[in-house]
């Protein structure tokens, strides 16, 4: 009996004391969550580290932003939230802000203005797509092809992708209907304002699978970022979809030989949003590292590591040359007018409603 | 007394398990029929529809409405008609920005005519003191329910933000409640002269159609699908999630079964189990020659043939997957090999991967060894010398395996089978990597839900089937093979 009670006073100390450590530790900590690889570098660098340096706070990074909303609606339910901040796509944001996972931020309150002055709100302009969202970087989803698997044809079209005859070879695109809809009935004969009154019928929906249909058999399906690259690095497609950054990489950094072809890229954006229920001294303490990350300069810094255009007007300007490469990334951005000559800009609202119905059918017409 | 000390020991582990296992799954099998969020979200526009008040026709008239704004106000307040509008939309498109719009809107309806009337009435009614002292006696609040339950909800929702109700002004929308309460007041006589009165002057009020309001908002307020879509999932418990995991949809007039271009998890369930039976297979015929060999060769080569299997084993999940990738793809180890050995040309390498074959290969690697050693510590505890009598009494080779050797290794194969068709069945980062669209197992559709679609209540429905049929297979697996007849060893 003595050695039990010994044992249950030992574990309680433990316990103790390891709650004190761990209060004790939250008070200069913060767990941010990201989506890892080069993306999750390119935060470190441009604003984590000069942050840590500045204020003595510790950074601790999470890489789920895969599965953020799951996982922030499983938190909610437990009633523990461990995460401070979370980089989610737009889409995600409004979902989470919808389920009141993500607190309402007063953009003009919380961030810094720009450089001459302009208010946060105006300086990120209509990017700021929910009252939970916190815009940081746009990115596209674009196509790659292989310089050396085309000929002497380079595909300036995105009807390149329905197009077997002219550019034979397997084609990757994303495990999802949303943008390659989209581009099923562009390459369809849908002017490309009406896509989306197209989509919302049955008739327009069966009509962009049937469209897709015609290349079912020449398409390799990816559901991660990476999968088109390694697609592309190996030759085992002749031209995929995949994020502009991840092209960038392969190109530039890898040197593979791949080119891109901007005709048709989606626009999207990536964000951060703060969880709902934090303590106040929690939430003073990510609001404080919100208004140093986005500010003008530090969203320009990022453009260093990483080919995403910063998501404030201002910051545009100051876009410079990559960190390690030294080359000039403004004509790598999705946003150089030379690049966006022909965009669509993800139409979120339409998605939220008919994207549990569209995929079921998209699914439904892969397992077939 | 035995049993219960004996009990007492084994309580510490029945309790771990009952807390970390047990009760987060029967709760996310809960989920699968629960779905009291309608119910919640809309109070009163669900009451008015169950008691069949007002809605003969399948878009309610004006009474539904009038509660429909109420709830709405509140549910807006609190940011759930988002959280509601998520769910019904799951069952019907355009739900979801429906609710979003009118969330916002509701916000901005102009309803302070009803204040304006019942301040004419008595200025009183404006007095935060009158409401709470009705809020405090039970006779008020069970007469005017309602504008009670609107009262809370306003303090509520102002005491969640921080504000303290007291020193605020009264919200619009509670005179609505309290309209629509007095309007459905029968018999006004007990109440107090305040009530009385102002039950006398409701029918003369001047009125805000909130029907029109609503419509005005979106037109979809008016289509019949959004309301036969509210209607058939306001009850707090549905099936609706098993039907949608069986390709079925339930829908206001009874059971239907969904069109053609959206049936799916039939096909799904019934591949899963293919494959995880052709899994099973391929790594009996693989497993049980190594086995044998591993338990009839000496001791130095055996080992040797088990690290072999366990190297493997011990490997990262990923990078098995990843391997096959680079060797079964069109580009790939084997393609390359074939086409320099002349056997396929450039043109026609073969597709080995993003298809049922893939998957196949991939998986019966990765599960062998749950296969293998089974079937060795089985193996090994069958005495060499019962072959040897065999064929001393006469056997050939052959006859001395098929009927001497083999029977007593099948309790090996059938702990194995069980092993590598459970695990397989389950299966679910394998197939997303090399299945392609013909080799996806039933658990990347749950997991889509689980984390992409965050409808959890379908992906509990499809989870609690495959639960189901896997217990339904062990059943019969212990009917005609017999649970005693398998062994981990010895």
């Amino acid at each position: 009996m003595k050695v039990f009670t010994k044992l249950s006073i030992a574990i309680a100390f433990t316990a103790v004391t390891a709650t004190a450590v761990t209060a004790a530790d939250m008070a200069d900590e913060m767990t941010i969550v990201s989506w890892g690889g080069a993306y999750s570098n390119s935060q470190m660098k441009a604003y984590h580290e000069p942050y840590m340096e500045k204020t003595g706070i510790k950074i601790i990074n999470d890489e789920s932003s895969n599965e953020a909303v799951a996982k922030l609606r499983a938190m909610d339910e437990a009633g523990n939230v461990t995460w401070d901040l979370v980089d989610v796509v737009a889409s995600d944001a409004i979902r989470l802000c919808d389920e009141g996972l993500a607190a309402e931020i007063d953009h003009d309150e919380v961030l810094a203005a720009a450089p001459d002055g302009t208010p946060a709100s105006e300086d990120f302009g209509e990017l700021i797509v929910s009252d939970c969202f916190i815009p940081q970087i746009v990115y596209s989803t674009a196509f790659g092809y292989r310089t050396d698997m085309v000929g002497d044809k380079a595909p300036t079209d995105v009807c390149a992708i329905f197009d077997t005859k002219t550019w034979p070879g397997k084609r990757s695109l994303e495990k999802r209907p949303i943008n390659n809809m989209e581009w099923a009935l562009l390459c369809d004969g849908v002017a490309k304002e009406d896509v989306y009154d197209v989509l919302a019928t049955e008739e327009g929906q069966e009509q962009a699978l049937a469209k897709l249909g015609t290349i079912k058999d020449d398409v390799i399906w990816w559901s991660a970022g990476a999968d088109t690259p390694q697609l592309l690095a190996d030759g085992e497609v002749v031209m995929g979809s995949t994020y502009n950054g991840r092209l960038f990489s392969v190109i530039e950094e890898q040197n593979q030989p791949v080119a891109m072809l901007w005709d048709a890229q989606v626009f999207d954006l990536d964000g951060w949003i703060v969880p709902a229920g934090l303590s106040d001294e929690r939430k003073a303490r990510v609001m404080d590292y919100l208004k140093f990350a986005t500010d003008t300069q530090r969203l320009a810094d990022q453009a260093k590591y990483i080919s995403y255009g910063p998501a404030r007007k201002s910051s545009a300007p100051l876009v410079g040359k990559h960190a390690e490469l030294g080359i000039d990334m403004a004509p790598h951005m999705p946003t150089d007018p030379n690049n966006a000559k022909n965009t669509f800009l993800y139409n979120y609202e339409f998605w939220a409603d008919y994207r549990d119905d569209i995929d079921a059918k998209f699914q439904a017409w892969l397992a077939q | 007394m035995q049993k219960l000390r004996a009990l007492l020991l084994i309580s510490p582990l029945l309790a771990f398990i009952l807390i970390t296992f047990i009760a987060p799954i029967a709760d996310m099998l809960f989920r699968s029929v629960e779905n009291k969020i309608v119910e919640e979200t809309l109070p009163h526009t669900v009451a008015l529809i169950d008691s069949g008040g007002d809605i003969e026709t399948v878009v309610p008239g004006e009474k539904v409405f009038s509660a429909l704004y109420v709830d709405m106000f509140v549910a807006a307040e609190k940011k759930e008609h988002t959280r509601l509008g998520t769910r019904l939309n799951y069952e019907e498109s355009g739900i979801s920005s429906l609710f979003r719009k009118s969330g916002r809107r509701v916000d901005r309806l102009d309803v302070e005519v009803y204040r304006e009337q019942f301040e004419n009435i008595d200025p009183s009614w404006g007095e935060i003191a009158t409401w709470q002292s009705l809020a405090d006696n039970s006779d008020a609040s069970d007469m005017l329910p309602r504008a009670m339950w609107a009262y809370n909800a306003w303090r509520d929702y102002l005491i969640a933000d921080g504000d303290n109700p007291d020193e605020e002004e009264l919200e619009d929308f509670i005179y609505v409640a309290l309209y629509d309460d007095l309007i459905a007041l029968e018999d006004a006589s007990e109440a107090g002269d305040l009530i009385q009165r102002s039950a006398n002057a409701v029918p003369d009020f001047e009125t805000v159609n909130f029907k029109e309001a609503f419509i005005g908002f979106d037109k979809d307020w008016g289509a019949e699908d959004v309301w036969k879509t509210i209607r058939t999932y306001s009850p707090p418990y549905t099936e609706g999630y098993f039907l949608n995991a069986i390709d079925l949809q339930k829908e206001f007039e009874g059971y239907s079964v969904r069109p053609e271009n959206e049936r799916i998890y039939g096909v799904l369930f019934m591949r899963t189990l293919f494959m995880s039976l052709v899994i099973t297979g391929c790594a009996i015929l693989l497993g049980y020659p190594i086995a044998w060999l591993m338990s009839n060769r000496p001791m130095r080569e055996a080992n040797l043939l088990m690290i072999m299997v366990l190297l493997p084993f011990w490997t990262s999940l990923l990078v098995r997957t990843s391997a096959w990738k680079v060797m079964l793809q069109q580009q790939g180890v084997i393609n390359d090999t074939l086409v320099w050995l002349n056997i396929v040309d450039e043109a026609g390498r073969l597709v080995l991967i993003n298809n049922q074959f893939g998957t196949i290969v991939a998986m019966t690697h990765i599960l062998l060894p749950f296969m293998v050693l089974p079937l060795y510590s089985v193996m090994r505890t069958i005495p060499e010398t019962y072959t040897r009598a065999a064929k001393s009494l006469g056997a050939t080779n052959w006859t001395a395996f098929w009927r001497v050797y083999f029977p007593l290794s099948v309790p090996g194969i059938g702990a194995g089978s069980i092993l590598v068709f459970i695990l397989s069945i389950g299966y679910y980062i394998t197939p997303e990597i090399v299945g392609g669209t013909t080799g996806t197992f039933i658990s990347n559709r749950i997991a889509y839900h689980i984390s992409s679609s965050l409808n959890w209540g379908l992906a509990a429905a499809l989870g609690t089937i495959l639960l189901a049929v896997v217990l339904l297979l062990y059943w019969v697996y212990d009917r005609i093979v017999g649970i005693d007849n398998v062994k981990l060893g010895g």
